[in-house]
């Protein structure tokens, strides 16, 4: 096991320094390349970009641009003034040792801007997670229990529209309802906030609100996605033999369920679970948009709106880690919890 | 029991190079046995129908008519009308037909790249597959919206031949290029299995060209998964068109796509809720009905799963 995951830890870091390959020749070969965004609205004055260029080391050919992206550029002279004599040390550290440069945008280092909204979106979607799960796993059970009953199918067809509603319509048809169409019957203000998170030091009530939608939104998808594979997971269970054993000897029918069948149909769950968890970190960029939340996806658009390229690059090298951990993440889980599967060394 | 019996096959039991000779047959009559997968035909097809049909309609999908803004749906405009007092049926309508299109294309487009390599992987093995699989492998491990917001704002601001700004291809190119990856492991898988059978191995020595073994012995068995997992990529295609119109990278008004009619709506819908509503209603359509086509041709193609289902198979 430790070889594989060592085995696995090495495919890692080749996969990622692949992407960062990919990725750096996209945004570099984007047209006007990399500067071409840079402080917008003033437009740079030419001699300007030309000392920025030779800063940011925009000169060089790609190649070399892309070492002192990965590696910084901080032990070579760089020629600042253009005179052909490297006068000043670079000031790049490269993404190896943290160093993601500045945000194009509001000229903050681009690790401070994503710790800033990192949180909220953590916040939001471990909740939405949760609370999808808690709702899955019995809907799952029951329909796979009752298959081919009133019970099943309705959730067998819930499952289906869910999967099926794009969730950002989902989410202003919530607004229409919640925020439009229902009023407190107390004060006759909108019943639910349309968005944004609650603002400083919020009571208990007013952060449950400003949560509801966007959680609902979210949530949704997942549960039609979690509570059919719940479902199926079970159904390949519930006619093997241990449960008939564990029924002759006396079981009850909610102990083999419960215990015996669900241990067993939740280790596939278990990975699927840990397959979504990079979502955690890249946050739903619709959803964060419609609702006004200020965390990663929001981030993450408004970025692309203003191709602020280094935010960009490191939401996107950051989340292609954490999707490659995760799925490694999976596996491992998988092989820890169902004994039946080993890894070939 | 004589082996020469089996091989000219019973009345019950049809020889098997009869039953070959039906498949398509076959796996059309299995897939009317799902109710579902019918209903999103039907359904599916009224949608193609009515958008190709747009041209019916009285009103233009692009003309402003500002004393009509904002009216509510009516006997005149079914779906009431905009911001600029253009029909919302009209312009839904012909949004329809971009929407669908950029999904057929987007599909098409990951089909001509996923299938050949996932063929070549397959069929060749060894280096040449484990470079393949690591491609597929950093795509699919690119976190897939923000890439393609990324590429959409990248090629936004381009206007190359074939990829003019905003165009439909742009945009399908853009989604087809980031989904091929389920369709060259499903092939790959298939092929790993296939090349070794004997009338592959026969074929090779009546002195088949790779080339041919490939495309006509090999690929024509591999195509159920493909087919079943292309419709499902129909309607994941047609969801990311519309969040990125939505977003503002994809189609551009004033041409319409429903994502695009949910963009311009969501200035207006707190007090015009009909702008939002009808759009995502066709969205959500098209998707459970693509989504149950699917579903229906994976169970017509799997022969096993739908006997249990009707209870045929003990």
């Amino acid at each position: 096991m430790t070889t594989y995951i060592a085995r696995r830890l090495v495919q890692t870091v080749v996969l990622l320094f692949l992407l960062s390959i990919i990725l750096f020749a996209l945004v570099n070969l984007a047209p006007g390349g990399p500067l071409s965004a840079y402080g917008q609205g003033r437009r740079l004055r030419p001699e300007q970009a030309e000392i920025l260029k030779r800063q940011f080391g925009l000169d060089k050919p790609l190649p070399l641009q892309y070492v002192s992206w990965l590696i910084g550029n901080d032990w070579t002279r760089v020629d600042t003034n253009g005179d052909g004599v490297a006068d000043a040390s670079g000031s790049r550290l490269g993404i190896l040792r943290g160093d993601f440069g500045f945000s194009y945008r509001t000229r903050k280092p681009v690790l401070d801007e994503i710790g800033q909204r990192f949180p909220n979106t953590i916040y939001l979607m471990s909740i939405t997670m949760g609370l999808a799960l808690l709702i899955a796993i019995p809907i799952g059970i029951l329909s796979a229990v009752k298959q081919y009953s009133v019970f099943d199918f309705i959730a067998t067809t819930f499952s289906f529209a869910g999967q099926a509603i794009p969730e950002f319509w989902l989410g202003l048809l919530l607004i229409i309802i919640f925020y439009v169409w229902l009023r407190n019957p107390f004060t006759g203000e909108p019943l639910l906030p349309p968005g944004q998170m609650s603002g400083d030091n919020p009571s208990l009530m007013d952060s449950i609100s400003h949560l509801i939608l966007p959680v609902l939104t979210g949530a949704l998808g997942w549960v039609a996605w979690y509570s059919r594979f719940i479902r199926s997971s079970m159904l390949e269970i519930l006619p093997l033999d241990y449960l008939r054993t564990a029924r002759a000897k006396g079981a009850s029918e909610r102990m083999v369920v419960y215990k015996h069948a669900l241990r067993n149909a939740l280790i596939p769950i278990v990975t699927l679970v840990a397959l979504d968890l990079p979502y955690i970190f890249t946050g739903a960029v619709l959803i964060e948009t419609i609702f006004a939340w200020p965390g990663m996806g929001r981030l993450y658009y408004q970025a692309a709106v203003e191709r602020d390229y280094p935010l960009l690059m490191a939401v996107l090298i950051i989340g292609a880690a954490f999707i490659i951990l995760s799925n490694l993440l999976a596996d491992v889980l998988y092989a820890m919890l169902d004994p039946r599967v080993r890894y070939s060394e | 029991m004589s082996d020469l019996a089996a091989i000219k096959g019973t009345p019950e039991y049809p020889h098997p190079l009869e039953s070959q000779v039906n498949l398509v047959g076959n796996v059309w009559r299995r897939f009317l046995r799902h109710k579902g997968a019918i209903g999103g035909l039907v359904v599916f097809g009224l949608l193609i129908a009515l958008t190709v049909l747009a041209f019916v309609s009285p009103y233009s999908p692009t003309a402003s008519n500002l004393p009509e803004r904002f009216e509510g749906p009516s006997t005149a405009h079914w779906f009431g009308t905009d911001a600029l007092g253009i029909d919302l049926l009209t312009r839904i309508l012909y949004g329809g037909r971009i929407s669908l299109a950029v999904g057929g294309i987007a599909v098409a487009i990951s089909l001509l790249i996923g299938v050949p390599i996932g063929a070549i992987a397959g069929y060749y093995g060894g280096k040449l597959d484990s470079i393949l699989m690591r491609i597929t492998d950093a795509f699919l491990s690119l976190p897939p919206f923000l890439v393609l917001i990324l590429l959409a704002a990248i090629l936004r601001e381009v206007d190359i031949p074939l990829f003019q700004r905003s165009s439909v291809f742009t945009i399908s190119f853009v989604i087809g290029i980031l989904s091929w990856m389920t369709f060259s492991r499903l092939v790959r898988a298939a092929f790993l299995t296939l090349r070794e059978m004997d009338y592959v191995n026969a074929a090779r020595a009546l002195g088949a060209s790779d080339l041919r073994i490939i495309l006509g012995h090999i690929l024509p068995n591999a195509v159920g998964p493909v087919i079943v997992e292309a419709t499902l990529q129909l309607g994941y295609a047609i969801i990311q068109e519309a969040g990125l119109s939505f977003l503002g990278f994809g189609i551009q008004p004033p041409t319409p796509s429903w994502g695009n009619l949910l963009s311009d709506a969501q200035e207006h819908f707190i007090k015009y809720p009909w702008l939002a509503v009808f759009p995502g209603i066709m969205i959500f359509l098209s998707i459970i009905s693509v989504n149950y086509i699917g579903d229906g041709l994976r169970d017509a193609f799997d022969p096993y799963k739908m006997l249990e289902k009707v209870g045929e198979y003990t």
